[in-house]
C-alpha cells in the first residue's frame, strides 16, 4: 500500500515548482493526473531534447515526449488533454472534478480564476474540493504580477543578499532552482495538511503559496538579528556564527572539495593533529574558538594549503576517523559513483519506452510501510485520456471521439 | 475557536537545532500540540546559536531557536536516566508522532528506538531526521549543514567556478529536511487513516539536497555531462540569466525566452552592438563571454535603481527584480499587505515579529499564539496535569536530575 491511494490531484502546474508538487505526492501513491493542451504545453516538453541527436532524431514531433527532466517531475502520473477553452469543455472536466480532492496549479494570478478553475467556482461543482496556487509573489498586492524566475525568487525573497563570498562585493547566482524546489516541497506539506483538515472537517480551501517568501520564512535566524539589532546580514561566504573552520577546501584534482566544519576544542585538537599539523594548537591566534574566528581568513589559507594535498574522499577518511566533520564535496557525476547513495539507491534507472536509460532521483522520504515508489513512467501527451474518459468518467467509445472530433480533447 | 486541521494532533520533539524543530514548527502552527523535549541544564543547542539582543548570549533570547520554537510547551527529560525514559515512553503512549534528530542508534541506546516504541504505540509515526539518513556507510558520519549541502549537490552549483562552492546560507539545508519529512509525517498520518498503523520515517538531509533540490542535474547527467555547476554571477544555458550591479545595489535579470530578451534590448534603448550577429547567439554568449556582453549593460544598470529597473523591465515584460536585503525583504510592502508575520511577545525576549508560514490556507490558517517555551516552562502542566505525577515527585524527579 501507498499513503496517498485513494486521493486524485489535477496538476495544472508547468516547468518545475507545479510539477514536482504532484511528483512527490504521486511517488506517495496519489493519482495525480496532469492537465494538458496542446493549444498550451508545459514548458519543459517543448525545445530539443537534452537526449543528444542520435536519441532525438529530426522528428520534432516526437521531442514532446522526449524530454528527461519532463520526465522525472512528472513521474507517476496520468496526461489528460483536454482544452478548457472550448466550447463544451467544462462540462467534461466538471465531471473530473466531481471525482477529484484536490487542483494545483502555479499559473499567473488570475490564470485559473478565467479558466473557471478557482476555488469559488471549483467548490460550486465539489463543495470539499482543495486548491492550490504557486505564484512568484502572492495572488493580490503591489508584486502579484511580478514575472519571476526561480533565481528571481531568491532575490525578492531575501536570501541572493546573502549569497557570496565574505570578500567580495557582487552576490552569486544560483545555478539550481532553489525558489522552485523549495516551494513544492511546501506545497505538497499544505496539500496534506488541507487533506488532512478536510478529513477531520469535511470542508476544503485555498491555499496560496508564493515562492519568494516561502524562503523569506526559512531566514528566521537572519530576520531576527534584524529585528533585535537591525543587523542586515551581507554576503555570507561558508562563515559560520559559531563554527571555526568552516569551509569547502581545496583537494587533488580539478575543482574536487571537501566540506570540514569544526566546533568544540576536542575536534580542533584532532583536526589539527590528524592532519599532521600539532603545532597550530600552540598557535596565539588559533588559542581558542573566538581567536579563531578572528583569524579564520588566515586560518583558511592555512587549511586550503593543507587539504589540497589528500584526495577529497582520503581526507574524510582521516577526519572522520577523529570524529571531525569532514566530508567530500559532489557533483551529480560524483554522486552516481558515490558508496553512500548507491548503498541507499538514491538514484536509479529506468527504462523510457521512448528514449531508453534515464536516471532518476527517489523520494527522500523513506517510509517504512508504504515507502514513495516509481511506479510508471511519465505519461505521453494525452496518454492516458481513454482511460480518464470512459473508465473515470463514464464516455462511451463513441462519445469519446465526438469529444476528440470537436478538439475538446485535444 | 474555528475547528484547526491539527487540533487532535499530539506531536512529541526530542529534538535540536532546526531540522526536526522546524518539521514541528510546521506542525504546531497548524494547531497540533507539540510538546518539546529537551536536555536538562542546556537545552536545545539552538539556544546558544543566537542572533542575540546586543549580542549577549542569553539561553532564552536566540532568534534562531525563538524563530523555530513558537507555539509549542516545552519540558526538560534526561533521557540517559531510566526515570527519564519511563516519563518519555509514557508520553508516547498518547502521542500521535515523534520527531527527533540524533545520531543513528541514540534513540536505541537509551532504549527508545522505534521497536520499544511502537510496541507502547503502534499508531506512532516516527520520524528521523538525521544528515546522512540511517543507512549506509556514511550514517555515522559527524555532519554539520555545510557537509549536507556539499555531499548532496548543492554547493557545487554556488559560488565563481574559480573559487571554492558556497554552502548555502542560514542552514537551508534544515529546513529542506525538516519540510520533506513534515510532507512524509502527513502522509503516515493519512495511511493511518486506513490502516490503523503508524510507521517508521527515516529522512536524510543530504538526499534531499541530492534529490528533490539538485536530482534533476543526475538525469542531465546521464546525457551531457555534468550539470548543475556554479557559474558566479551567470546562470542559465541562454543569455542573460544575470546578477548586475545597479546605482544602488544589484538586480537579478533573466531572459530565456527570445521575446523576453528582444524586450530587454528595445528597454536598453535598441543599442548599436546588439543588432551584431555576436550579440544574437544567446547560448554562445552564456557558454563563452557573458562578460563581454554584460560589459555593454552594466553602464545602463549603473544609471538607475534597483526599483527603476524592476518598473521599466517588468513593464515590458521583462523578468528583473530588485536583490533585496533582509530589511528590504522585511518591510516590504508586499508583505504588509499579505500579513505575513505576526507579532508574538515572550517573557525575556520580547516582543518580536515572526514569519507565519511558507504559505497562506483560506480557512484553516496558521495561528500563532505564544513564543517559544522556556527552558522546562511547561514541565509541571505536562508532568502532573497529564502523566498525573505529585508535586513531591516532581521535587523528588528535579533533584535526581531528571527533569
Amino acid at each position: 500500500m501507498q499513503s496517498l491511494e485513494g486521493y486524485r490531484l489535477l496538476d495544472f502546474g508547468t516547468a518545475v515548482a507545479g510539477p514536482q508538487t504532484g511528483q512527490l505526492l504521486a511517488d506517495m501513491g496519489m493519482e495525480v493526473i496532469k492537465i494538458e493542451t496542446r493549444t498550451k504545453l508545459d514548458g519543459l516538453r517543448l525545445g530539443r531534447p537534452t537526449v543528444g541527436p542520435e536519441i532525438a532524431g529530426t522528428d520534432e514531433s516526437k521531442w514532446l515526449d522526449m524530454q528527461p527532466v519532463f520526465h522525472v517531475l512528472n513521474r507517476n502520473k496520468l496526461s489528460f488533454t483536454i482544452n478548457l477553452k472550448q466550447l463544451g469543455a467544462m462540462d467534461v472536466f466538471a465531471r473530473l472534478i466531481k471525482i477529484s480532492d484536490v487542483v494545483s496549479d502555479n499559473s499567473s494570478p488570475g490564470v485559473m480564476e478565467r479558466l473557471g478553475l478557482d476555488q469559488a467556482s471549483l467548490e460550486k461543482i465539489k463543495p470539499d474540493i482543495i486548491t492550490i496556487t504557486l505564484t512568484g509573489c502572492g495572488e493580490s498586492g503591489p508584486m502579484r504580477d511580478t514575472l519571476v524566475y526561480a533565481p528571481l525568487i531568491i532575490a525578492l525573497g531575501g536570501l541572493e543578499s546573502t549569497l557570496g563570498y565574505a570578500d567580495d562585493k557582487s552576490p552569486m547566482n544560483l545555478v539550481p532552482g532553489y525558489g522552485d524546489t523549495n516551494a513544492s516541497i511546501h506545497a505538497a506539506f499544505a496539500v496534506l495538511a488541507a487533506l488532512w483538515h478536510r478529513e477531520e472537517t469535511g470542508e476544503g480551501q485555498h491555499i496560496s503559496l508564493a515562492e519568494s517568501y516561502a524562503v523569506t520564512s526559512l531566514l528566521g535566524e537572519a530576520t531576527m538579528d534584524y529585528l533585535m539589532n537591525g543587523n542586515i546580514p551581507g554576503l555570507q561566504g561558508n562563515n559560520h556564527p559559531a563554527l571555526c573552520p568552516h569551509g569547502n577546501y581545496p583537494c587533488q584534482g580539478n575543482d574536487k572539495w571537501v566540506a570540514i566544519a569544526v566546533d568544540t576544542e576536542a575536534d580542533w585538537k584532532n583536526f589539527c593533529t590528524a592532519i599532521g599539523v600539532p603545532e597550530w594548537l600552540k598557535d596565539k591566534r588559533f588559542a581558542d574558538k573566538a581567536t579563531r574566528l578572528k583569524h579564520r581568513t588566515d586560518l583558511d589559507k592555512l587549511i586550503a594549503a593543507k587539504t589540497i594535498k589528500f584526495d577529497k574522499y582520503d581526507i574524510t577518511n582521516v577526519l572522520q576517523k577523529v570524529n571531525v566533520a569532514a566530508t567530500p564535496v559532489l557533483n551529480c557525476e560524483d554522486q552516481l559513483a558515490d558508496p553512500h547513495f548507491l548503498a541507499n539507491k538514491t538514484f536509479y534507472e529506468i527504462q523510457h519506452p521512448v528514449i531508453g536509460k534515464e536516471i532518476f532521483y527517489s523520494n527522500p522520504a523513506r517510509m517504512s510501510e508504504t515507502p514513495p515508489a516509481f511506479r510508471h513512467h511519465a505519461p505521453a501527451l494525452g496518454e492516458n485520456n481513454d482511460h480518464i474518459l470512459t473508465k473515470l468518467l463514464g464516455y462511451s467509445q463513441q462519445e469519446v471521439a465526438d469529444l476528440v472530433k470537436q478538439q475538446i480533447i485535444f | 475557536m474555528a475547528k484547526r486541521p491539527f487540533h487532535a494532533l499530539k506531536v512529541i520533539e526530542y529534538g535540536e537545532d532546526i531540522s526536526a524543530p522546524y518539521c514541528t514548527r510546521l506542525l504546531a502552527g497548524l494547531g497540533a500540540e507539540v510538546i518539546k523535549v529537551e536536555k536538562p541544564g542546556s537545552g536545545d543547542i539552538a539556544r546558544n546559536h543566537g542572533p542575540f539582543p546586543k549580542g549577549q548570549a542569553h539561553p532564552e533570547k536566540s532568534g534562531l531557536f525563538l524563530s523555530l520554537n513558537a507555539n509549542k510547551m516545552g519540558i526538560t527529560l534526561n533521557l540517559e536516566k531510566k526515570k527519564g525514559q519511563d516519563i518519555f515512553k509514557k508520553l508516547i503512549e498518547t502521542a500521535d508522532v515523534l520527531v527527533e534528530n540524533n545520531a543513528p542508534g541514540t534513540m536505541e541506546a537509551k532504549g527508545l528506538g522505534y521497536n520499544t516504541l511502537k510496541e507502547i504505540n503502534p499508531k506512532l509515526v516516527m520520524t528521523a531526521i538525521t544528515p546522512f539518513g540511517q543507512k549506509g556507510p556514511y550514517k555515522d558520519y559527524k555532519a554539520y549543514n555545510i557537509n549536507c549541502c556539499g555531499t548532496g549537490g548543492m554547493s557545487v552549483g554556488v559560488g565563481d567556478p574559480k573559487r571554492e562552492p558556497l554552502t548555502m546560507p542560514f542552514s537551508q539545508g534544515g529546513y529542506q529536511a525538516g519540510g520533506t519529512a513534515a510532507t512524509a509525517v502527513m502522509a503516515a498520518l493519512l495511511a493511518r487513516r486506513k490502516s490503523g498503523k503508524g510507521q517508521y520515517i527515516d529522512v536524510s538531509e543530504t538526499e534531499v539536497w541530492a534529490t528533490t533540490h539538485t536530482g534533476q542535474n543526475v538525469l542531465n547527467e546521464g546525457f551531457k555531462g555534468i550539470s548543475g555547476t556554479r557559474k558566479g554571477i551567470h546562470g542559465g544555458k541562454v543569455y542573460p540569466c544575470e546578477i548586475f550591479p545597479c546605482k544602488d545595489g544589484y538586480v537579478s535579470l533573466i531572459a530565456p525566452q527570445i521575446e523576453q530578451w528582444k524586450r530587454l534590448v528595445a528597454v536598453l534603448g535598441t543599442p548599436e552592438w546588439s543588432k551584431e550577429p555576436r550579440y544574437r547567439d544567446r547560448k554562445a554568449i552564456a557558454e563563452q563571454y557573458p562578460d563581454e556582453v554584460n560589459a555593454k549593460i552594466i553602464p545602463w544598470m549603473m544609471e538607475h535603481t534597483k526599483e527603476e529597473i524592476y518598473k521599466l523591465c517588468q513593464d515590458n515584460r521583462v523578468p528583473a527584480v530588485p536583490v533585496y536585503d533582509i530589511a528590504e525583504t522585511v518591510n516590504h510592502r508586499q508583505l504588509k499587505e499579505m500579513n505575513y508575520f505576526v507579532e508574538l511577545n515572550h517573557s525575556e525576549a520580547g516582543k518580536l515579529k515572526y514569519a507565519k508560514g511558507p504559505c497562506t490556507f483560506e480557512k484553516a490558517d496558521w495561528e500563532w499564539q505564544k513564543a517559544a517555551p522556556l527552558l522546562g516552562e511547561n514541565n509541571e502542566q505536562v508532568l502532573c496535569e497529564r502523566l498525573g505525577y505529585t508535586k513531591t515527585e516532581m521535587t523528588a524527579l528535579k533533584k535526581s536530575g531528571v527533569i
